[in-house]
């Protein structure tokens, strides 16, 4: 079998996060709600009816253009896209053709420059429904996702294959987030791609006929749906077929590609400027303007991070997954010590965020502060109590919302450092165990780490080791010598 | 009293306010006028009288109160059926919409509304506005009150026949080619197609959504100064609205034209213009003169292309416009569209199509771009320019109807004023062979008070005081 090179360029539509609809003041968030509550005479296309382009829909486009890098044009505008489906009510769509807001920028992927053509704004569809009312089968629509804000992305050629298609999709995803310009929630298919994909055997500089994969809605089924789409390519060159241009729709349910459309039957959108709206115009000071109010993108980030608090990749990786979580630790961090970066970058990653994760919340939904957390590692750096009673004191903060330090005290959890408070326990755990006390006296110094853990045990790990441990040996020797 | 739907807006306005009679009198007048005269014009379409009646008792509830609201308060007006009414039936003239009941009003309806105005009905209109007869309509024909075998223009037919007869004391029309104008000329009657963005066109059906405009048809030039300060206005929900104070229309009414400048475009009057018609405008012209304006010879060559980039511009946006009417939630199939609209729809569909676009859509809006500047620079030179609004007086029914060439050159003199978006007038100026012939007046951006004053002064000089016999 000869090898292929794979090329790929993707669609990425993100729904936007603005209170209200795309060009009318209905509210856009209507996930969940009764079929055709969110509407009115402006995303029903009723007779009559006109758009108004929400401004804040429009900033949040720009914004995200120039976090890829883009060329902001000072002269845009909306255009109609005639095309016939009953979920457009219009029967046409209300999208940007020649002059998106966005075009010709960049976005690195793990050292990689993949172009971004364009990036513009449009509104969504409503979404038909098929169903068995009375034994019947009919198609519902419902209107609530009519007229939403969405923003396309399209990238150049560039990506060459499902996993770097997935890792480009979730940077995306990172930077929408970053931005707060979309909450780009997968499950509720705030996210979705199209992806155009073809190869070619290696060696050969001509591209080969490009098939357009449609309708992906999440990360997974992208890098499934390119891997099986390469592999059926691939199976159909290899047994001397050509590959069709066409468009294929991705069956999650059977893991397959379809064909359902053929570069013949592909409509003729018919663009022409949507007269209902004036053209949009920017001035360089306000682009200007919104560049400098860019927050911090994940790429510089994590090169922060990395140099700035000597972490592991790992470590940064998570930390600035989400740009409230890279907050949360800053905060903490600086509440606590600089060179203390890597202990609390442990604490965070493999405590705290294990707990958020294994309760599914969100950073900004959880009980502790980052100032808790400090004042946790404080009373463990200062030896009041120890590692394990740590980790118990940090799931009661969640369950109680309480600081440590009244955990602490209110539930007994000092760490017992003091002979007198450790005495009796020792002599108990000595008598229990004479066997390991015998082992020992005969040599085999690892029976104190056995009589040390019962200890720990019995104290429900609130005794400071040290202190056992010195205590089992002066009580030991103490015996033998008194013998 | 019997007689009170004869009045302007101005003499009904003022009767209210000194109590001389009542909204319900002036309302029960009218509507008694369209019961008797309305079976042989056909005007409306759907009269409201229980609305009509109980919009005048509220009317009349606030005069008693001293509460007039506008010059509107309690007058009855008719509405072209092409604006959307919440709960009142609303058809655009066409069968794919006969069971339309909107749940919204359009903006200048709730304004009307707001200002306690009387909605005696809706009238009638060439499908969805496009025609230049209201033969499209897919209703009824109407008749011009002139001659009853004659169209009354369009495709606010029913609304200037409506004035024309005295069903109404003014009416609301729309104005995407001259659909406000060359009926208002036809039939005999002021109407007057604002600046674009000068009127909300929120609840207004689109046909061409950058031509549309809506316009005020009344029984002279006062009154229409009247009716257009009051539904003017920016409207959040109309992005192509502008901010822009509405100024007092009134104000401008000023008996002559002293220091006037008006300018006389030589392809106004050129040879497709029937030769009645150009005698009686250039009467009218030397009348101007007499008054204190002066004429100034212009040429604005762009206008001939104007036909044709109207024919390419308007029917792609109703290309578009028409799509949501898809079968499949007005509950009518797409085969229920007249004719007309079918063939703008294919046009627009052509005119749009990949290879073509080029060739004609975009080249249309490029020399639109210019159809604009050379008015933009013939108003550096004139105040207003004038000319007739028709080239023909009204013609018969069914004579153009099987010809849409030629129906559409009935709008060569009004489609590049809305391709410019600048304001305009149509008045009467005189009868040939008993029907009427229209005066146009056309200003530069937002200059509606220059037109209405040279409009205002011509009538109180040159009263046309003929009424069709009814």
């Amino acid at each position: 079998m000869r090898t292929y090179l794979t090329t790929i360029g993707l669609e990425v539509h993100v729904q936007l996060k603005t209170a209200s609809k795309m060009f009318c003041t209905n509210s856009a968030e209507y996930f969940g709600a009764q079929p055709n509550s969110h509407v009115c005479p402006v995303c029903l296309g009723l007779p009559g009816a006109l758009p108004v382009a929400n401004e804040k829909a429009i900033e949040s486009v720009t914004r995200f253009a120039l976090a890829l890098n883009c060329r902001i044009n000072k002269q845009s505008k909306f255009d109609r896209k005639n095309y016939f489906y009953p979920d457009l009510p219009k029967g046409y769509q209300i999208s940007q053709f020649d002059l998106p807001i966005g075009e010709q920028g960049w976005l690195e992927l793990d050292g990689k420059k993949i172009g971004i053509t364009r990036v513009h704004l449009e509104e969504d569809t409503g979404k038909l429904i098929h169903a068995n009312v009375n034994g019947e089968k009919v198609s519902l629509i419902d209107f609530n996702r009519s007229g939403v804000p969405l923003m396309e992305i399209v990238t150049e050629p560039d990506i060459e294959s499902p996993e770097e298609a997935r890792s480009f999709s979730k940077l995306i995803h990172q930077i929408a987030r970053y931005l707060e310009v979309s909450n780009a929630d997968m499950e509720k298919a705030g996210m979705r791609f199209d992806a155009n994909v073809s190869i070619r055997p290696r060696g050969a500089t001509k591209l080969g006929n490009k098939v357009e994969i449609k309708n992906i809605n999440s990360f997974r089924f992208l890098e499934k749906a390119l891997a099986y789409e390469i592999g059926r390519q691939v199976e159909i060159l290899e047994s001397g077929g050509k590959i069709i241009q066409e468009t294929r729709g991705w069956v999650e349910s059977k893991n397959v590609t379809v064909s359902q459309r053929t570069k013949e039957t592909s409509p003729d959108y018919r663009y022409f400027p949507e007269p209902d709206l004036p053209p949009l115009v920017f001035e360089q000071a306000q682009i200007e303007a919104l560049k400098n109010s860019l927050p911090e993108l994940p790429a510089e980030k994590s090169k922060r991070f990395e140099e700035e608090y000597s972490l592991d990749k790992k470590y940064v990786r998570i930390l600035t997954e989400d740009s409230n979580v890279a907050q949360w630790y800053e905060k903490a961090l600086s509440l606590y010590s600089k060179e203390k970066s890597k202990i609390l970058a442990n604490w965070v990653v493999e405590e705290l965020l294990r707990i958020i994760h294994d309760k599914n919340l969100i950073i900004n939904g959880v009980p502790i502060e980052p100032a808790g957390l400090i004042e946790l590692l404080t009373i463990l750096d200062k030896g009041e109590i120890n590692q394990t009673t740590a980790r118990r004191v940090l799931v009661r903060m969640f369950e109680t919302g309480n600081l440590p330090s009244r955990i602490v005290n209110e539930e007994n959890l000092a760490q017992l450092s003091k002979s007198e408070d450790l005495e009796s326990v020792v002599e108990e755990i000595i008598r229990e165990n004479q066997k390991a006390v015998k082992d020992f006296k005969n040599g085999k110094e690892a029976s104190i780490g056995f009589l040390v853990g019962q200890i720990m045990s019995k104290t429900k790990g609130q005794a400071n080791p040290k202190t056992a441990e010195t205590l089992v040996r002066k009580k030991i020797y103490g015996n033998q010598s008194g013998s | 009293m019997n007689d009170l739907f004869k009045l302007t807006l101005k003499q009904a306005a003022e009767g209210l306010k000194t109590k001389e009679f009542s909204s319900k009198e002036l309302t029960t007048s009218v509507l008694d006028r369209i019961k008797k005269i309305d079976p042989k014009i056909g005007s409306f379409l759907l009269v409201t009288e229980s609305i009509a009646f109980k919009q005048a008792e509220k009317a009349d509830k606030l005069i008693s109160e001293n509460q007039i609201l506008s010059y509107l308060t309690g007058i009855p007006f008719a509405l072209k059926d092409i604006i959307v009414t919440k709960d009142i039936k609303t058809t655009a003239g066409s069968k794919i919409l006969s069971d339309f009941i909107p749940p919204y009003s359009a903006t200048v309806y709730e304004k009307l509304e707001g200002q306690s105005a009387v909605l005696v009905g809706k009238t009638n209109l060439d499908e969805f506005g496009m025609g230049a007869s209201t033969e499209n309509s897919a209703y009824q024909v109407t008749k011009n009150p002139w001659d009853l075998s004659c169209v009354p223009g369009g495709s606010s037919g029913g609304s200037a026949a409506a004035i024309a007869a005295d069903l109404a004391i003014y009416s609301i029309g729309a104005d995407t080619g001259g659909s406000v104008r060359q009926p208002s000329s036809l039939c005999g009657v002021v109407g007057l197609k604002p600046t674009y963005g000068r009127i909300s066109r929120y609840g207004l059906i689109a046909m061409a959504s950058s031509l549309d405009q809506i316009g005020v048809i009344t029984k002279n030039a006062e009154d229409a100064a009247l009716a257009l300060k009051e539904i003017s206005g920016y409207d959040s929900r109309d992005s192509n609205s502008v901010e822009k104070e509405v100024p007092d229309y009134e104000k401008f009414l000023k008996d002559d034209l002293k220091g006037l400048k008006i300018g006389v475009p030589k392809e106004f009057l050129s040879e497709g213009v029937d030769i009645k018609v150009k005698e009686t405008i250039k009467r009218a012209f030397t009348q101007l003169e007499k008054i204190g304006a002066k004429l100034i010879d212009l040429s604005l060559p762009r206008l001939k292309e104007a036909i044709a980039v109207y024919y390419l511009i308007m029917p792609s946006e109703v290309s578009a416009n028409m799509a949501r009417f898809d079968g499949i939630r007005f509950g009518k199939e797409r085969g229920e569209f007249g004719p007309e609209v079918k063939r703008r729809i294919m046009l627009g569909t052509y005119a749009l199509s990949s290879g073509y676009y080029d060739a004609y859509y975009l080249k249309a809006a490029k020399v639109r771009t210019l159809i604009r500047e050379e008015f933009k620079s013939a108003f550096e030179k004139v105040d207003v320019i004038a000319g007739p609004t028709s080239p023909v007086l009204p013609f018969k029914i069914g004579e153009r109807a099987d010809d849409p060439l030629q129906m559409y050159l009935a709008d060569i003199l009004t489609v590049p004023v809305n391709l410019a978006g600048v304001p305009a007038i149509s008045i009467p100026c005189g009868l040939v062979d008993g029907l009427p012939v229209g005066l146009q007046i056309i200003g530069d951006h937002w200059q509606e008070g220059k037109i209405l004053n040279t409009a205002f002064a011509y009538e109180k000089n040159y009263p046309f005081n003929d009424k069709p016999k009814l």
